[in-house]
């Protein structure tokens, strides 16, 4: 049998390869929506693990709603990507300064 | 040691292989094939949970639609990747550094109260039980209000994406349906009054 922490654990690796993607990676926002969907995953495989454990489905079901919004997310997240891609030519962050934050 | 797992400790190693390389892999492309093989592997893992419906629904949603989204993104958009890649070298050993704290640290408070003794996994549930049954039953019965707001979620983002990549092209020509539909018969067709008439000699033709 495998203990709850073996499954915890792997998120925490999972997610903590997310956030470092995202610090490497921080010019590119084609990779930054993906580590958002790694950091997604992680955070479900701790809801799945705890549900079977504490053999509770609620843990399932706010899984299947996660997975939901991650769907709308990634896609207009990608909508606004292609749109801006159309106007500035680049996808890089660091000259998408329009708003001069 | 169980053939379980030994299944969750291979899938999960291919898992953070696949994570590692989305991150680090030059290529964006490669990235996302890459990520699809993450999604595949915590769908395996989820099936060791017995969520076979999630597992399923991670497959089909997230590497049959979104994957495949982003595989469409990422080959349409002309990427400088030289630029993008710059100071990536740079920040590669502070990033790492701060990503095994983070797993040590998180690790250390698990280990203490999450092991073994705290949590055992609860009794085989027998043949007849179906994780599916049981989630739809939990979701159109206990969730039905968050369910429909979820559709109205996908709904959004459905109208958002359309509205925000549609755009009109004044050099390509197309028709109005609906200003073709409310066209009357004024509009193409003049009647005009005249005299009738009569055949000139000019205009006859030769016998």
């Amino acid at each position: 049998m495998i203990p709850l922490s073996h499954y915890l654990i792997l998120g925490a690796i999972l997610f903590a390869i997310s956030i470092v993607g995202i610090f490497l990676n921080r010019k590119n926002v084609v990779i930054l929506l993906m580590a958002i969907e790694l950091l997604l995953l992680a955070v479900n495989l701790n809801f799945v693990a705890f549900s079977y454990y504490l053999n509770d489905i609620a843990g399932q079901v706010f899984v299947f709603f996660i997975l939901t919004v991650a769907a709308a997310e990634a896609a207009i997240g990608l909508a606004i990507l292609i749109v801006l891609f159309r106007s500035r030519q680049t996808i890089n962050v660091e000259e998408l300064d329009a708003l001069k934050g | 040691m169980t053939l379980l797992q030994t299944a969750f400790y291979v899938f999960s190693a291919i898992l953070v292989f696949a994570a590692m390389m989305v991150v680090t892999i030059r290529n964006p492309v490669k990235s996302a094939l890459f990520l699809v093989l993450a999604f595949f592997s915590a769908a395996c893992i989820w099936i060791t949970l017995q969520a076979e419906f999630l597992a399923i629904v991670l497959v089909l949603v997230y590497v049959g639609a979104v994957m495949v989204l982003f595989l469409f993104v990422v080959m349409m958009l002309d990427i400088d990747l030289a630029r993008l890649r710059a100071g990536f070298t740079r920040y590669l050993p502070i990033g790492s550094l701060i990503a095994a704290l983070l797993v040590v640290e998180i690790a250390l408070v698990l280990y203490g109260s999450f092991g073994a003794g705290e949590y055992s996994p609860p009794a085989d549930p027998g043949a007849g039980y179906s994780n599916s049954k049981e989630l739809g039953g939990q979701l159109y019965t206990h969730y039905v209000f968050a369910f429909e707001i979820a559709a109205l979620i996908l709904l959004v983002a459905i109208i958002a994406a359309i509205a925000l990549t549609m755009r009109r092209r004044p050099e390509t020509k197309y028709i109005n349906p609906g200003e073709q539909v409310l066209v009357k018969r004024e509009d193409r067709l003049r009647i005009v009054k005249m005299k009738p008439e009569t055949p000139s000699s000019n205009d006859r033709e030769p016998q």
